[in-house]
């Protein structure tokens, strides 16, 4: 026995470390490989400036840079922003929240063999921001509270704000601001990058075969040292999501970004086993409910307030979340950032959260009495897309059935569904969405505006943009808080002038070998590509070429 | 005084038919026929009695029971699930049943007014010939150069979606293929010395179509009405299907298939399985028992038969 004992002990110890080793071997990221994706939408152009769709996001983002980004290994986290051209950490505010300075790294060049500098991130900007007239910028909204923006130096970039800003910082970090050649936008002009790529990405642009794929292949100057760790990747166009489906389960694709519905995650588990991992998150895209305040009864707030109490958001979350891509309940804001407002919170003071939804049914038939509508007869107006926008149609109709109203639903394609909500206005009630790519609260809310161009309410409320301005100027995270308490109760509770339904659900199912990508709550993030890798020993286990 | 006798024999007069002899008839000469019609009464039973068969009601979701399979019992109520639920928690038989009003409400509906207005444009071309003729023609032929289900995703994309466009969407394709099958039989009437005498007492064009070319057209126009109604079931679930149809939460059979066909085919095979049912056997029903009209109809197959 005497022998024994450290002769085990000495074991033991042996496997730890080799255990250990392997184990640390396994995870160190391998170089080489090509990344197959799928893609569900088209790429109306290649310009992020003014683009908003992942079906361009996806296959065109990894050619681009960014001046800041979400962090790639902690892209879940809302508030968490690091450089990417720039160096160091996120600059802080000066002068009373209204300098921001960037130190911009050197030694940087676009695919062409172009240096960046200072000068390039401007001109990028300025575009962005101040674009001339004629030329789209779809975030310029989001800078107007930029004064100005100077280059002291080649490595230097200062932006000068009018006010101090809570929303500045995410607004740069928006996946869409790829950061262009100077020389490019001088010598071509503001249009030319809808057709033509030059970025300094982690990706060079190869080829895009329309209707097919984009290809790109690794980038070896790419500023972050040692990587991309693959050498290419392939973005393949799959507009049918049963195709995206099978591409995956049959080994032709590896990832889709975008997100499966339930039912799809359950079943490529069921088919592939372990050779699958699937990763979860709340979404920054919430379904809404819109109310046409033009067409009558519906410019009775009573009314409108009955429409939010009747739907039953707690077992919509239970339910609802086994066959379609939603989940959470939460207020205006994305419930996983410290700006939102807790359940409990919600329940005590916006009608339609509560637990007793007996009792909220009765209130809204109460309501809809004194409106003088009692058994509301109206048409609901949905977008022609299953997921998720039939089938929360479909559940919203059966929860204001519930409360004794009577509801048609009338499906449209994207483009007359959007000619009814901008120009027609001939609607009821309708489905709506607010999807965002960084978590940006002030900034997201601003979809609630009575003024806001993607506001389909059709009403006025000087109140309410007042109160909006005020969240606008307002520094500190202490300072906005409780003004963004108010301006939601106004909106969900007050005016009822649109109504949340659920928080969107993100699931990403790939193949197991794609190791390094960790999700973030939205489509549009993490999708620069540098930090993914693939297992070659595991791909080979799986039988995938 | 010569008086006449009646002959002695007894003088016995045929014995009168019942209902039950004339369907005895028509199942022993037309089996696949009657097997049709029985198709056809069942769904018309369904779908005008459908509050008082359904169990549940088609629209009311039970997100407790979704996706439970046929037999399942609901515990408030003891009511039986039998044909399952759907993925709302819906009951797939009363949504089948009032699906069934839908499929003709549609179905018959699209036919009669399809087969209506192609047998007057018919007539109508054929008595007036020359240019009219010439024209409306033409606009048939470039309204048949397009298969049924394009010209009605055509118009469903155009004017919207819901039963009424889908009725619409229907009855616009059968007005040319009724016009034009009419329109051969009203030829040859044209020409016949009655339609001459009627114009020569200076009856009008509408009284001489409607009065006595139209009912001697009546039967290629029966037999075009019965095998439109079986197509417009069929293309009405296909718009359904493809989300161009009828929409949620309205009961309609396209519908509950396109709900079920991908995604529960595997895990919950009662969601697809019992609508497809429904729609190969109103499409077959009608299809053989408007093939037994016009067997009964044709003067020619008449013989045979």
């Amino acid at each position: 026995m005497k022998g024994i004992a450290p002769k085990l002990a000495v074991a033991v110890l042996g496997a730890t470390f080799t255990f250990g080793a392997i184990s640390a071997k396994a995870a160190a990221p391998e170089y080489g490989g090509n990344l197959n994706i799928v893609v569900g939408s088209k790429i109306p152009s290649y310009d992020g400036h003014i683009e908003s769709t992942f079906g361009m996001i996806h296959p065109i983002r990894p050619f681009y840079s960014l001046l800041i980004r979400e962090n790639p290994d902690n892209p879940a986290s809302p508030t968490d922003f690091v450089c990417d051209l720039c160096v160091g950490s996120v600059p802080k505010a000066t002068e009373g929240g209204t300098k921001y300075t960037f130190k911009i790294r050197t030694g940087v060049k676009f695919h062409d063999g172009t240096p960046l500098t200072s000068a390039d991130i401007k001109a990028t900007f300025d575009k962005v921001a101040f674009p001339p007239k004629g030329i789209a910028s779809s975030r310029k909204a989001y800078f107007k509270m930029v004064e100005s923006i100077t280059t002291p130096d080649a490595e230097t970039l200062v932006f000068k704000l009018k006010h101090p800003s809570g929303t500045f910082i995410p607004s740069v970090a928006m996946p869409f601001n790829f950061v262009y050649s100077k020389k490019d936008l001088d010598t071509h002009g503001y249009n030319w990058h809808q057709k033509n790529i030059n970025g300094s990405g982690a990706f060079s642009f190869v080829e895009h075969v329309q209707g097919s794929h984009v290809k790109g292949k690794k980038n070896p100057n790419y500023h972050h040292k040692g990587r991309p760790y693959l050498d290419s990747y392939t973005a393949l166009a799959a507009p049918k999501m049963s195709v995206r489906l099978q591409a995956i389960r049959g080994g032709r694709a590896d990832i889709e970004f975008r997100g499966f519905p339930p039912k799809a995650r359950d079943d490529l588990v069921k088919a592939l086993g372990d050779k699958i991992k699937v990763q979860e998150s709340d979404w920054n895209c919430v379904l809404l409910g819109t109310p046409n305040h033009e067409t009558k009864p519906f410019d009775d707030p009573k009314v409108r307030k009955a429409l939010t109490l009747a739907v039953d958001r707690k077992s919509g979350s239970k339910y609802l979340s086994n066959i379609a891509i939603v989940k959470t309940p939460g207020g205006i804001v994305f419930p996983q950032h410290p700006m939102a407002t807790p359940m409990s919170e919600l329940k005590a003071n916006i009608a339609g959260y509560s637990d007793d939804i007996a009792a909220s049914r009765a209130q809204a038939k109460k309501l809809l009495k004194e409106a003088g509508h009692d058994g509301l007869k109206f048409t609901f107006l949905n977008r022609g897309v299953d997921q998720p926008y039939k089938i929360v149609g479909t559940w919203l109709i059966g929860q204001w059935k519930k409360a004794g109203m009577k509801v048609d639903q009338v499906v449209k394609p994207t483009t007359p569904f959007y000619a009814s909500l901008r120009k027609k206005t001939d609607f009821d009630v309708s489905v709506d969405f607010n999807c965002q790519s960084i978590v940006n609260p002030i900034a997201d809310v601003s979809k609630f505006l009575p003024s806001a161009g993607n506001n389909y309410a059709n009403f006025e409320d000087a109140k309410l943009e007042s109160m909006y301005n005020e969240l606008l100027k307002a520094g500190t995270p202490e300072e906005q808080k409780p003004l963004l308490r108010a301006y939601e109760k106004r909106v969900l509770n007050d005016l009822s002038s649109q109504m949340i339904t659920l928080w969107w659900y993100k699931i990403n199912p790939h193949r197991s070998y794609v190791k390094g990508w960790k999700i973030a709550p939205s489509h549009y993030l993490n999708q620069s590509l540098d930090n993914i890798w693939i297992d070659a020993a595991e791909k080979k286990r799986q039988g995938v070429n | 005084m010569a008086t006449s006798e009646l002959p002695n024999e007894e003088f016995v007069l045929p014995k009168q038919k019942t209902i039950w002899d004339t369907l005895l008839r028509m199942l022993r000469k037309q089996p696949l026929g009657s097997a049709g019609a029985l198709v056809i009464i069942i769904m018309g039973f369904a779908g005008l009695f459908a509050e008082q068969i359904a169990p549940f009601d088609p629209e009311m979701e039970n997100f407790e029971y979704m996706l439970s399979p046929p037999g399942t019992v609901q515990e408030e109520t003891g009511k039986v699930f039998y044909f399952g639920t759907d993925s709302f928690g819906r009951d797939q038989l009363s949504r089948m049943i009032y699906g069934a009003r839908t499929a003709l409400l549609v179905g018959f509906t699209a036919s009669f007014c399809g087969a209506f207005l192609g047998l007057v444009l018919g007539v109508a071309s054929a008595y007036f010939g020359g240019t009219v003729d010439l024209v409306l023609q033409r606009v048939c032929d470039v309204f048949m150069a397009f298969p049924l289900i394009i010209m009605a995703l055509a118009i469903v994309s155009i004017f919207g979606t819901g039963v009424e466009m889908v009725i619409i969407a229907i009855t616009i394709p059968f007005i040319p293929n009724c016009a034009r099958v009419v329109r051969s039989g009203a030829l040859a009437l044209k020409e016949l010395p009655y339609i001459d005498a009627a114009r020569s007492v200076g009856y009008s064009h509408v009284r001489i179509i409607m009065r006595h070319m139209v009912p001697n057209v009546m039967a290629p126009f029966l037999i075009m009405l019965t095998a439109f109604v079986g197509q417009a079931i069929l293309t009405e679930a296909s718009l359904s299907y493809l989300g161009m149809g009828v929409q949620e939460p309205t009961a309609a059979w396209g519908l509950m298939l396109q709900g079920g066909a991908e995604e529960y085919a595997e895990s919950a095979p009662w969601v697809p399985i019992w609508p497809g049912v429904a729609i190969t056997l109103a499409v077959f029903g009608f299809n053989l028992f408007g093939d037994a009209v016009r067997d009964v109809l044709d003067p020619k197959l008449r013989s045979q038969v």
